[in-house]
């Protein structure tokens, strides 16, 4: 946090307004904290949780989408070029559906259960012509042409959900406490991860794999996307370009683009030989090839020159101009040359030199690449807009295609119309294609990423939260380097350092925390505009010379060179107060970097960056009338950030600042403070009650394990048709709350029932984290919960007809199979359905494919079932029966299938410390202790289970929410929050604990239940929030005797699905054999798996067989049954002789006598 | 307790303990650290060797045991059984809590159930609602027993929210109506089509009278504890069902179970070891949460804490918290004196769940006794 550059000027002139509140905090007479955390909820409650989501997608909606269909707005025939069409506005509609021709309102709650796709009518207004034929034809326009429709991101402007309240919301079936940011896809709920990248369009310096320093820059625009690589091997630099076949010396480079004496280069590299001194190897390189003019340079590098054999690029690089064309469009696209001016081009060159020559003399000036501040995170709205692009071109050029193709033939019936043919299948099944498959594959802008989208898994309230802000990474999982799992410092406050999974992707995935935004791209012209007015020298006004001028800085915007400054701070510190006036966009970052001498602004999109109070000399600008009025209602979030009380500043501007956590701590220097320290965590890290003394792996697997635990889903749970729900029978809201559950709402929607917990060993059933439940309790409803499955029949359609409703037949003989069943042929809800009934009966016809004018009534039908599958001897029931059509456009049948479970020997449960444990054994209530009160633990943990954990914080969640249920308070354990009052201390707890006749540490005396005497030692008894998670014996528990075998091997089926077997392996095998227990193997992987019996002929030693009606044992080669032996083999032996043979090797089988 | 060898100590005439093995024996001592001596010591030659017989007598049981109500209402009852062993005492309760039966709701026959709430956790709920009967007028029902007038009762719960009502209806179990007919729900015959075959069809129950012409029952009918929440309607939902109640044993099911807990708690004894004045005795006075303490006013200024109201000691251990006060204050339990706490559910009053109790280990004792002999 204690770096870089004080604001000193800033301090100084402090502008009218702020000489108000100077005059105030003189009056008073000490720093007086001002708790700053009403801040959050007002912040949460304008931006939501998932706001950067929401941002991004609006921006492509509202912004983006324009720009893309102006930049490819025109389209012509090649055939005829007067035949055209020109797209003169875009806009994106209400979310609708099309039935039949009419067009209806549509929300996403019917979305998810009539499996279709939310989504908006795009509507372009076209101007076109449609061909002169010699004539002069005016051009036609037409409005509100509709060429695709794009799904909508849910709560974004563009929702029909936008700005409703809670109650419109219930109306519309949909839960007020659900976050948005995804889609709806054919029913599904898809969301688009946020993806992890490197910046682009910036100098990264670092090692390759040799060690040698590099130069790279990811270069993208509208046009190209490449990698431009600067490279020093053995002291020369080279330059690494996809384009050209192999490196190339760079100074030829320069030469290329017109500068040819080596004089300029080194005066631009400035004036300390040191440098020069460097760049010589290279020079000299240069001038061992022969090159000194622009044109042999151009000469050489046309020889470097990648010939694209694709026919399809070099149609589309008919005018690409060779090497020159290169070093324009290529490298370094960023940089437009116009009018064949490089020297913009050359300068950015030259800096790249610079910072790897200073690199090279000082190791120090090499950038991290796992530095946030490098990164850019990549959500929802620039990826739809990637793939929006390429479909939209791909629509034109399939205009033209098609255009072309109409106008060619020679004889037309109808007359031809452009605006007709605009086909609305591209853009709507392409982006819906890639959102539910998750491949973003474009060719046209050399991307192919997978898994892009996910289901969001509604397992848990806190699962989907935790899809919202899953940032998933650039690096392959197998890279063996550590450097980008650690956790990196400038994390701080943006990404939590809590929420990541174990196993190949830690450190790899991560989550965004609480408060962090994610900026969207920013105009550049008015900042530009801005800059210049503010003193910055554009650099084409400058002689080489200056670029490295000692007296100035460079000003780069968004990675291009703007200019210098020569006074870099007071510049800074000007940008930043228009900012905080509102000049300029709220997520613009200034950041001076005093070693690479470079003023840095940002506006791109991708940046994180988190608000924070600016604070003059270390006085907050918050004032407690502040927080007043902001309580009263007077104020909200936006009004402390146009007021300037408050900034978004994103990683890098944090270099330039000092941050104090609270405001006590804040000194003369400090330049912001701290809004809430618990906030550097994310949703899922913060349910954790006293996270902060934890050991911190455990508050890792509380994460992971938060999304599995059983709960309420949403308000909307019971009318939601997903293929699994969990929930829980009587959920609570925890005793122990944080802060960030009340912002969430998982007090609303909790996963877990405060159990009360006795840590003490009982009954030797809990060994290795087991917990021994109180039957009692069970009895009364602890931990109960309801699994529903989906189960979906579908009435098929057909070219004539369709399968049709079936009425069971009451017979006496078919009452009982037919009970479920109502007269239409669905089992009707409410009804016990056990392993093995009837659920479902239609009427299918005989023949499908029968003639289209067969008359209905000749058509026979023949009744179909479906038996529903479940435990045996378990009673789920019928919860609900849906009819909907499904994406076929079939009517289709949804059963809920609900069973109520309660928990048994083998459950597993968690408390939200990452300290999992299956229940060992359930107790009677009368065996287990009670206390002097009368209370008897609800469940019993072992106390092994802390030692090695250091789970301090459980232990305080047991003291604190002991005090709470004693004093009537719900009690805070927010991270860092002793400081704040958003944690309850130790102290005030045990107080608390005593006043109520507690002992102070939460030892109580307990009676034994079995013998009734008191227990020898005081045992830590208090309520814990536990979580039951998902995973239940039932759902695994698994055994076979006799059951299905695999058809080519004949051997038991694998996996509990198929009732499968359970396999003697490889290691088992190995054990028997050691101890000689042959005859167990011989019975395992012989009489138990697939014996078979065949016929080998002792002679030739191959298979023969046994004619089945005459019992005669032939030998197939031998043409005999002479010698022919019968013998037990596995099949799959059997089966591999005979797959050996097919490939013409021989096996044979030499008998000997037993 | 300073130690002092054996051979030290002043002769003791027979049948006594020495004192501190006397207080080891009686009493449970609270340290701070831990409670030392919980275990109560039965074998009758245990100390033998200091010519002391530890065996049981009958007599001296039932000339020390003693029974005393502290308070008794409809609901809880809070007792003293002084002069009885921790076993026997934790034999009641343990009866209490799992042995002694109640009747409470075991089978529900949803005829129509559009609450939000699922038909099983509805079943659920209303199996946990004590029904206030006296069970023991009632018969067991076992597995093949058709429910009769004296095994089971039957209870009908209609509830509908008109549509169009606007707000929520709550269900309580005070909805929940008796039916001493017995159900009403016919069983689904073999042959539906043929009405006039039975005059009256039958039902889930065979009652042979209905149980209000019963004395027991023709005065107070059977209610069920009022004013549970069971359901919550929203307009056009309703609920229609047949709740049967049956007589079952906590051990199955804590449905059954007829105390909402029972348990004791051994008489707390507070022992100031030294002469505790002044400032100290303020000090302890402040100490304690529940008062334990008293100041005594000594005369000339002098005032010393006393031991006012042991009883109430929740054993915090605040007094001996500090260091040093361990060695001032004592805290201890007495071994043979508990004070038991009833919580009935309502089915029965706690006097009777006690005498129950009592009975049920009797019928225990005496099945040993007749097993073995
Ligand atoms: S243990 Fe607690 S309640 Fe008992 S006397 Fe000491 S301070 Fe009072």
């Amino acid at each position: 946090m204690v770096m870089g550059v004080m604001e000193g000027s800033d301090a100084l002139h402090p502008s009218q307004g702020m000489r108000e509140v100077d005059k105030q905090f003189l009056a008073a007479p000490v720093k007086s904290a001002v708790d700053k955390f009403q801040l959050v909820p007002e912040f949460i409650k304008v931006r939501g949780l998932v706001k950067e989501h929401l941002d991004s997608f609006n921006y492509f909606i509202t912004t983006d989408i324009k720009k893309i269909v102006e930049a490819n707005n025109f389209v012509r025939c090649t055939f005829d070029d007067k035949v055209y069409l020109r797209y003169l506005k875009v806009s994106v509609g209400k979310p609708s559906v099309v039935k039949d021709g009419i067009t209806d309102e549509m929300n996403p709650q019917q979305c998810r259960l009539g499996e279709m796709t939310y989504s908006a009518p795009i509507c372009v207004d076209i101007e076109y012509c449609n061909g002169s034929y010699g004539h002069i034809v005016h051009p036609q326009v037409k409005k509100g042409v509709v060429i695709g429709r794009m799904p909508i991101m849910l709560r974004s402007s563009h929702c029909v959900l936008f700005g409703k309240d809670e109650e419109e919301l219930a109306k519309l079936g949909e839960c007020p406490l659900d976050p948005g940011g995804y889609f709806v896809v054919k029913g599904n709920e898809k969301v688009i991860l946020i993806q992890e990248q490197l910046s682009k369009n910036r100098i990264i310096i670092d090692k390759d794999k040799k060690g040698c320093i590099q130069a790279s820059i990811m270069s993208s625009t509208s046009m190209t996307k490449a990698k431009t690589t600067l490279v020093m091997e053995k002291e020369k630099i080279y330059l690494n370009l996809n384009s050209f076949t192999s490196k190339v010396p760079i100074m030829v480079v320069m030469k290329a683009m017109g500068m040819e004496t080596d004089q300029e280069v080194v005066q631009m590299l400035g004036r300390d030989p040191q440098y020069a001194a460097l760049l010589l190897p290279s020079m000299e390189d240069c001038s061992n090839l022969g090159i000194y003019t622009r044109k042999q340079a151009l000469a050489f590098l046309d020889k470097k020159h990648r010939k694209w054999n694709n026919s399809n690029n070099s149609n589309n690089r008919k005018d690409d101009g060779g090497a020159l064309g290169v070093l324009r469009d290529i490298f370094i696209a960023t940089i437009q040359v116009k009018d064949d001016d490089f020297h913009r081009k050359c300068a950015y060159v030259v800096v790249m030199l610079r910072r790897m020559m200073d690199a090279y003399l000082n190791k120090d000036a090499l950038d991290d690449k796992d530095y946030i501040g490098n990164k850019r995170l990549e959500l929802s709205g620039t990826l739809m807009a990637l793939l929006f692009e390429d479909l939209f071109k791909t629509m034109n050029t399939g205009l033209v295609a098609y255009s072309d193709n109409l106008l060619n033939k020679s004889s037309r019936s109808t007359k031809f119309d452009i605006s007709q043919h605009i086909s609305r299948e591209d853009i709507t099944n392409g982006l819906e294609r890639s959102l539910s498959t998750g491949n973003w594959n474009l060719a046209r802008f050399k991307m192919d990423k997978k898994g892009a989208t996910q289901i969001v898994s509604r397992l848990s309230f806190i699962a989907a939260y935790g899809y919202m802000t899953k940032i998933s990474p650039q690096f392959e999982k197998s890279r063996k380097v550590s450097g980008p799992r650690a956790l990196q410092p400038s994390q701080w406050g943006m990404l939590c350092p809590c929420d990541t999974p174990e196993g190949e992707q830690c450190g790899l995935v991560k989550n965004l925390s609480l408060m962090t935004h994610v900026t969207t791209d920013e105009e550049e012209g008015p900042i530009i505009t801005l800059c210049t007015n503010l003193g910055v020298e554009d650099l084409s006004l400058l002689s080489g010379e200056e670029l490295h001028s000692p007296s100035s800085y460079l000003i780069m915007l968004n990675g291009s060179i703007l200019g210098k400054h020569r006074r870099p701070q007071l510049f800074a510190t000007s940008m930043r107060k228009l900012r905080r006036a509102g000049k300029i966009s709220d997520f613009v970052s200034v950041h001076v970097n005093e070693k690479q001498r470079c003023v840095y602004i940002a506006s791109d999109g991708g940046r994180v960056c988190r608000p924070l109070v600016i604070a003059d000399n270390g006085v907050s600008r918050i004032k407690h009338h502040h927080m007043k009025e902001l309580k009263d209602g007077i104020r909200n979030f936006d009004s402390f950030l146009r007021e300037g009380l408050i900034e978004y500043l994103d990683v890098n501007e944090e270099n330039n600042t000092l941050i104090a956590l609270y405001e006590g701590e804040a000194t003369s220097d400090t330049t912001h403070i701290e809004i809430e320290p618990f906030t550097i965590l994310g949703v899922c890290a913060g349910l954790i009650p006293f996270p902060h003394h934890n050991q911190s792996p455990r508050n890792t697997y509380q994460c992971a394990m938060g999304k599995q635990a059983m709960g309420n889903i949403a308000y909307n749970q019971l009318c939601r048709m997903d293929t699994l729900i969990y929930l829980l029978v009587y959920p609570q809201r925890p005793l122990l709350t944080t802060r960030t559950i009340e912002l969430v709402g998982y007090d609303k929607l909790g996963a877990g029932q405060n159990a009360t917990v006795a840590v003490m060993s009982y009954s030797g059933y809990d060994i290795e984290d087991a917990i021994v439940m109180n039957k009692s309790s069970l009895d009364r409803g602890f931990g109960r919960c309801i699994v529903m499955k989906r189960h979906t029949a579908v009435y098929q359609k057909y070219a004539n007809t369709s399968e049709q409703f079936s009425t069971p037949s009451r017979a006496p003989h078919d009452r009982e199979r037919n009970q479920l069943l109502d007269n239409d042929g669905l089992a009707s809800p409410g009804e016990i359905i056990r392993h093995q009934d009837l659920y479902f009966q239609k009427l299918v016809p005989e023949n499908a494919n029968i003639s289209v004018n067969a008359h209905p009534s000749n058509i026979k039908y023949r009744p179909s079932r479906q038996t529903y599958k479940g435990a045996e001897g378990e009673a789920a029931v019928v919860d609900r029966v849906a009819l909907c059509s499904d994406k076929r456009n079939n009517l289709s049948v949804k059963f809920m299938i609900r069973h109520t479970r309660r928990p048994e020997v083998g459950d597993k449960f968690s408390s939200r410390h990452g300290q999992k444990g299956v229940c060992g054994t359930i107790v009677q209530q009368e065996d287990f202790p009670f206390s002097e009160r009368g209370i008897c633990p609800d469940l019993i943990m072992n106390p092994h289970g802390f030692p090695s954990r250091m789970t301090v914080g459980k232990m305080i969640e047991l003291l604190g929410s002991k005090a709470g249920v004693s004093c009537g308070r719900f009690h805070f354990g927010s991270a860092f929050g002793e400081p704040s009052g958003h944690a309850d201390k130790v102290e005030d707890i045990s107080a608390t604990l005593v006043k109520h006749g507690f002992c102070y540490n939460g030892k109580d005396f307990l009676y034994s239940g079995i013998t009734g005497t008191p227990l020898q030692a005081y045992i830590f008894m208090g309520p814990i929030y536990y979580q039951k998670l998902k995973h239940m014996v039932m759902d695994k528990m698994h055994a076979r005797g006799m059951g299905p075998r695999q058809l080519i091997t004949r051997q038991p089926t694998e996996g509990r699905s198929k009732n499968g077997g359970l396999r003697v392996g490889e290691m088992e095998r190995d054990c028997l054999i050691a101890y000689g227990a042959s005859n167990l193997i011989y019975e395992r992987l012989m009489i138990s798996s697939d014996p078979f019996e065949v016929q080998v002929c002792r002679k030739c030693g191959l298979l023969g067989y046994e004619n089945h009606k005459t019992k005669a044992k032939v030998c197939s080669t031998c043409k005999n049954g002479d010698n022919i032996s019968s013998m037990k083999l596995p099949y799959a032996c059997k089966l591999l002789f005979q797959e050996i043979q097919s490939m013409n090797i021989v096996p044979k089988l030499t008998l000997a006598d037993s | 307790m300073p130690k002092t060898p054996l051979w030290d100590l002043p002769e003791l005439p027979k049948n006594e303990l020495p004192l501190h093995l006397q207080l080891q024996k009686t009493r449970v001592f609270c340290n701070n650290d831990a409670p030392t001596h919980t275990e109560n010591i039965h074998y009758s030659g245990a100390y033998a060797a200091m010519g002391v017989d530890n065996s049981l007598r009958l007599d001296e049981f039932r000339k020390n045991f003693k029974v005393k109500i502290i308070k008794l209402n409809e609901e809880d009852m809070e007792f003293d059984l002084i002069g009885i062993d921790a076993s026997i005492a934790n034999a009641f309760r343990r009866i209490l809590i799992s042995e002694v039966p109640t009747m409470a709701i075991e089978k529900v026959l949803v005829a129509n159930s559009s609450s939000v709430v699922q038909d099983e956790v509805l079943a659920h709920r209303l199996g946990l609602i004590p029904i206030i009967v006296d069970p023991r007028l009632f018969d067991y029902m076992s597995e093949n027993d058709i429910p009769n007038e004296k095994n089971s009762i039957v209870f009908k719960l209609h509830v509908k929210n008109k549509r169009g009502s606007g707000e929520r209806r709550t269900v309580f179990s005070h909805d929940l109506q008796w039916l001493p007919f017995g159900s009403e729900y016919a069983l689904p015959t073999e042959n539906p089509s043929d009405p006039n075959s039975n005059t009256k069809p039958k039902t889930y129950t065979s009652y042979t009278f209905s149980q209000d012409t019963l004395p027991e029952f023709s005065s107070n009918p059977i209610t069920v504890t009022p004013g549970i929440i069971i359901s919550k309607l929203g307009p056009g939902q309703e609920i229609e069902l047949e709740a049967h109640a049956c007589k079952g044993l906590g051990k199955t099911h804590a449905k059954w179970s007829p105390v909402a807990t029972a348990w004791y708690r051994m008489l707390p004894e507070v022992i100031l070891l030294q002469d505790i004045e002044d400032e100290d005795a303020e000090e302890l006075v402040k100490k304690c949460p529940v008062n334990v303490f008293d100041i005594e006013d000594m005369g000339k200024g002098r005032k010393w804490a006393t031991v006012a109201r042991p009883r109430a000691c929740t054993l915090c251990r605040e007094c001996i918290r500090e260091p040093g006060w361990e060695e001032k204050v004592a805290l201890r339990r007495v071994k043979d004196h508990f004070i038991f706490t009833i919580e009935s559910t309502g089915a029965l009053p706690p006097e009777v769940l006690f005498t129950e109790a009592v009975k049920i280990l009797e019928d225990k004792c005496e099945r040993l006794i007749t097993e073995m002999s």
